[in-house]
C-alpha cells in the first residue's frame, strides 16, 4: 500500500478514484505521564512521553486508514492529511484522511 | 508570604533551567540542521517527473511545554499586548525540531528530497486556566527515494 501526501505519482496513472478514506484514534495519557508533564510545565522543554503517545496514536490512525483503503480495494492513498485536536483535558484525537485510488 | 516564596522559587527555577535547556536545544538544532542541510525539504506539491523516485510518507513530531518563567512573562504581555517573544521561541524550537525529525527519518530511508512538506500545530492540553499548557507540532511530507535502474 502506497501512502503519500502528494496528489500525483510521477510515472503512474490513476485508474480509479475510490473516494475519501479515514482513520482516527483518541488517546489519553495515564496519570504518571500527567504528573511528569506537570513538572515539565515548570521547567519547560520537550514532553517525551506525550510525543511518544501521539506517535503511537498516529501509527494506529494510519493503520485504520490503510485497513479502510484495503477494504475498498485500493492500492494507494494519495493526498494524505493529518489533523490533531484536543477534545478534552488530557485526551487528543489524531485524524488522518486521504483519497483512495487504484494506480496502474 | 509562603505563597510568594513558592512563586519566586518556581520563577527562578523556570528561568534557570528553562534558559539552560533552551540554549542547549538550540545548539543541538543548529548542529543537526547543518548535518541535514544536503537533504532539501520542499513545499511544492508537484514532484519532478524524471527520474522515477520511490515514495514514502515521513513524519516528525514534537510536544513541548513552556516553562514557568516564560508563562509569567506571557501573562504580563497579555496586559500590554504586543509580541510574545517567549512563546515565539518555543514554537520556533518545536517546528525546527519536528522538521529535523522528519528529515532524519527521510535520511534513514536514503531519500534524495522531501516533497510537499506540511506543518500542523495543535495545543494538546488546554483547560488549565487559559495558558498554552503544551503544544504539538507535526511536520510531514513525502520522501522521494532514488531507485536503481533494473
Amino acid at each position: 500500500m502506497l501512502i503519500s501526501n502528494l496528489e500525483l505519482i510521477p510515472g503512474r496513472r490513476v485508474v480509479e478514484h475510490l473516494g475519501l478514506v479515514q482513520g482516527s484514534s483518541v488517546r489519553a495519557k495515564h496519570v504518571g505521564r500527567d504528573i511528569m508533564a506537570g513538572l515539565k510545565n515548570i521547567f519547560g522543554g520537550e514532553l517525551k512521553g506525550y510525543t511518544e503517545l501521539l506517535q503511537e496514536s498516529r501509527d494506529e490512525a494510519l493503520q485504520r486508514l490503510q485497513r479502510q483503503a484495503e477494504a475498498v480495494g485500493a492500492n494507494a492513498i494519495l493526498n494524505v492529511r493529518f489533523s490533531t485536536s484536543s477534545i478534552a483535558q488530557g485526551a487528543a484525537e489524531i485524524y488522518v484522511y486521504g483519497t483512495a485510488v487504484i494506480l496502474d | 508570604m509562603f505563597d510568594l516564596i513558592i512563586f519566586l522559587v518556581l520563577l527562578s527555577l523556570g528561568y534557570g533551567v528553562g534558559q539552560y535547556a533552551e540554549r542547549r536545544h538550540y545548539r543541538s538544532i543548529i548542529e543537526r540542521e547543518g548535518r541535514l542541510n544536503a537533504l532539501p525539504a520542499i513545499a511544492s506539491r508537484y514532484p519532478p517527473i524524471e527520474p522515477h523516485y520511490g515514495q514514502s510518507l515521513v513524519i516528525g513530531s514534537t510536544v513541548v511545554s513552556v516553562d514557568y518563567f516564560k508563562r509569567f512573562l506571557a501573562a504580563l504581555r497579555n496586559l500590554f499586548g504586543g509580541r510574545v517573544t517567549s512563546y515565539e521561541s518555543l514554537l520556533d524550537r518545536a517546528r525546527r525540531e519536528s522538521l529535523l525529525r522528519m528529515k532524519q527519518q527521510a535520511a534513514d530511508l536514503g531519500a534524495a528530497m522531501v516533497f510537499n512538506v506540511k506543518y500542523e500545530t495543535a495545543s494538546i492540553s488546554k483547560g488549565r486556566g487559559n495558558t498554552i499548557g503544551s503544544i504539538e507540532v507535526l511536520a510531514y511530507g513525502t520522501a522521494l527515494i532514488e531507485q536503481r535502474r533494473k
